[in-house]
């Protein structure tokens, strides 16, 4: 059966046979590698006897060969606060030091920080080409350390975390108060009206309160939610002003825009479901859950002022 | 050995074959543990407090893990988005350590401290409310599951006999007090789990639940403590580099 099919250089007998013969005349023709793979193979060989030279490799006790590689990298000394060019063993964690330090001294950037540094806020806003730097990284840093909370466009979570687009700053909007509010942080407070108010004097004020946005026209039962407000009894006006337009040094909510940071009042249909969600709210009042964290000493300054300038662009600054 | 007898042994075969893939996992992982340098000099790590084991526990329970790392690399990338890369001496009492290869979700080597439990416990209740755009499953039960805490002391031990410095005894306990002061120390005293235990979920109430200790308390306690022990502040950057 094989004899025919043999191929010239078989038969001419310039391939041989691996010498095993499997049933009598079953046997297998070796076929050495080509030449030139074979080079190629010796030569990874040599290769990797280099490489164990230049990179670290093998281990040898208590240390390993450290290979002669080398990175050059620039760093800002934490102690001395100088620029300094450093050379470190071949690594990758020297590798990520020599990748940050050219990010953090590309000229460019490093330029345009000085420039952002020494800038007042007024300058910043006025200058195209430093709101453009800001937008850039400040979109980076809002993503990693603000949009968990005030989510990635700064809408905010209704009854929990403030909606940073809008026209309606709590704490103050101008670039200096959100820097303020970034670094230091916030709590903020209401006390809970349940137990000095009667819940009749409670749906009163509610309905009060509605009124103060246009969600409710006035009634005999609002104006006694007025007294109340501007009374001894509920005291509203001490934290949100006579003109209900709150005070942002308590941050305390303006109750005369349609805006609601904490009561969902938009959401619901019914003026009843209105009154109720707000009466529930002053019932219990703000008290611990409502906690801006302080970022100075986890964000550097540089940050904290490129995070304040680019919240105050996102749309609803003052 | 001639190859004829490998090929017609098969037991003999089995046992070559297991020799050479083993070959390299063994010399990839057996040197690190002579290597001086393989753990790198750093202060604030910590074993976790019986409140944070369970927690531990609880995040394996509920495979976490499958969509979460716990391990930046050292690229620029991961430096920038999740904070500064792991190091080898943050999961020395990590048994086994949580390093995961998968990311579905992001990492979380770094997470502790980053966001308040009460943002943590509304992410876990619902995680859509917070970020609009997650694919995480909701994990009510963990607001409402009493947090079992019973076998605290055995898991302890079982740590202990891992390596983990819990102190049985009194000389244990006072190298304890030695390494990581006396607060944690009475933390990590096995005979002491149970109320060490209810007193930091207590103090801390993670879960904003007043009064009782759920599953959500242990949970958040441990991701609170995250990769927050090292204060890198502390560090020269280039000091880790010297490691490796």
């Amino acid at each position: 059966m094989s004899d025919n099919k043999l191929n010239v250089r078989q038969q001419s007998g310039a391939v041989q046979t691996t010498g095993h013969a499997w049933d009598g005349d079953l046997q297998e023709y070796n076929n050495p590698l080509p030449r030139w793979w074979l080079w190629c193979f010796y030569g990874t060989v040599v290769f990797s006897i280099l490489y164990w030279f230049i990179y670290p490799s093998w281990p040898v006790g208590q240390t390993w060969l450290k290979g002669f590689g080398t990175v050059d990298y620039t760093i800002t000394d934490k102690k001395t606060n100088k620029v300094e060019e450093r050379e470190q063993r071949w690594n990758t964690r020297a590798l990520l030091l020599a990748d940050l330090g050219e990010a953090a001294n590309n000229e460019q950037r490093k330029a345009m920080l000085a420039k952002v540094r020494v800038a007042n806020y007024d300058q910043i806003a006025k200058d195209p080409k430093m709101m453009e730097f800001v937008r850039s990284v400040g979109k980076g840093l809002f993503g990693d350390n603000c949009a968990a909370c005030h989510g990635r466009g700064g809408q905010g979570v209704v009854g929990m975390y403030p909606n940073l687009t809008d026209d309606d700053w709590l704490w103050g909007g101008s670039m200096d108060k959100i820097h303020e509010t970034l670094a230091q942080g916030r709590m903020g407070f209401m006390p809970a009206f349940e137990g000095v108010l009667k819940s009749e004097q409670l749906d009163e004020v509610a309905a009060y309160v509605l009124t103060l946005s246009g969600e409710a026209k006035p009634s005999a039962t609002s104006e006694r939610g007025k007294e109340i407000f501007h009374g001894q009894i509920g005291g509203c006006y001490y934290c949100h002003g006579a003109d209900a337009k709150g005070v942002p040094s308590q941050g305390a909510a303006n109750l005369t825009d349609k805006i609601w940071a904490i009561a969902d009042v938009p959401a619901q249909k019914t003026l009843e479901d209105k009154t109720a969600v707000l009466k529930t709210f002053i019932a219990n009042g703000v008290n611990n859950t409502r906690v801006m964290p302080a970022w100075k000493g986890r964000l550097n300054d540089d940050d904290i002022k490129l995070l304040a300038v680019y919240v105050h662009q996102l749309g609803g600054a003052k | 050995m001639r190859h004829e007898q490998v090929e017609t042994n098969s037991a003999l075969m089995l046992l070559l074959i297991l020799a050479v893939i083993s070959v390299g996992g063994l010399v990839e992982i057996v040197p690190l543990f002579s290597i001086n340098e393989t753990i790198e000099k750093v202060e604030g790590v910590r074993p976790n407090t019986p409140l944070e084991i369970r927690g531990r526990d609880i995040y394996i329970r509920e495979g976490c893990y499958l969509c979460h790392s716990q391990m930046i690399r050292p690229f620029r990338d991961e430096w920038l988005r999740y904070g500064h890369y792991s190091l080898a001496a943050e999961s020395q009492y990590d048994h086994p350590f949580q390093w995961g290869s998968k990311r579905t979700g992001p990492d979380l080597a770094r997470v502790g401290g980053k966001y308040s439990n009460q943002w943590h416990v509304q992410h876990m209740k619902a995680p859509r409310s917070v970020v609009p755009q997650s694919i995480m499953p909701n994990y009510p039960w963990l607001l409402t599951n009493d947090l079992d805490y019973s076998d605290v002391a055995d898991r302890m031990r079982a740590l202990r006999a891992t390596g983990v410095p819990y102190s049985v005894t009194q000389q244990e306990y006072d190298a304890n007090v030695k390494k990581f002061g006396p607060a944690i120390a009475d933390q990590f005293d096995i005979g002491k789990a149970e109320d060490s235990l209810l007193k930091e979920a207590r103090d801390k109430n993670f879960d904003g639940v007043p009064g009782q200790i759920t599953e959500m308390d242990a949970l958040v306690a441990y991701l609170q403590s995250l990769g927050a022990m090292v204060d890198f502040t502390k560090y020269d950057e280039g000091y880790f580099a010297t490691f490796r």
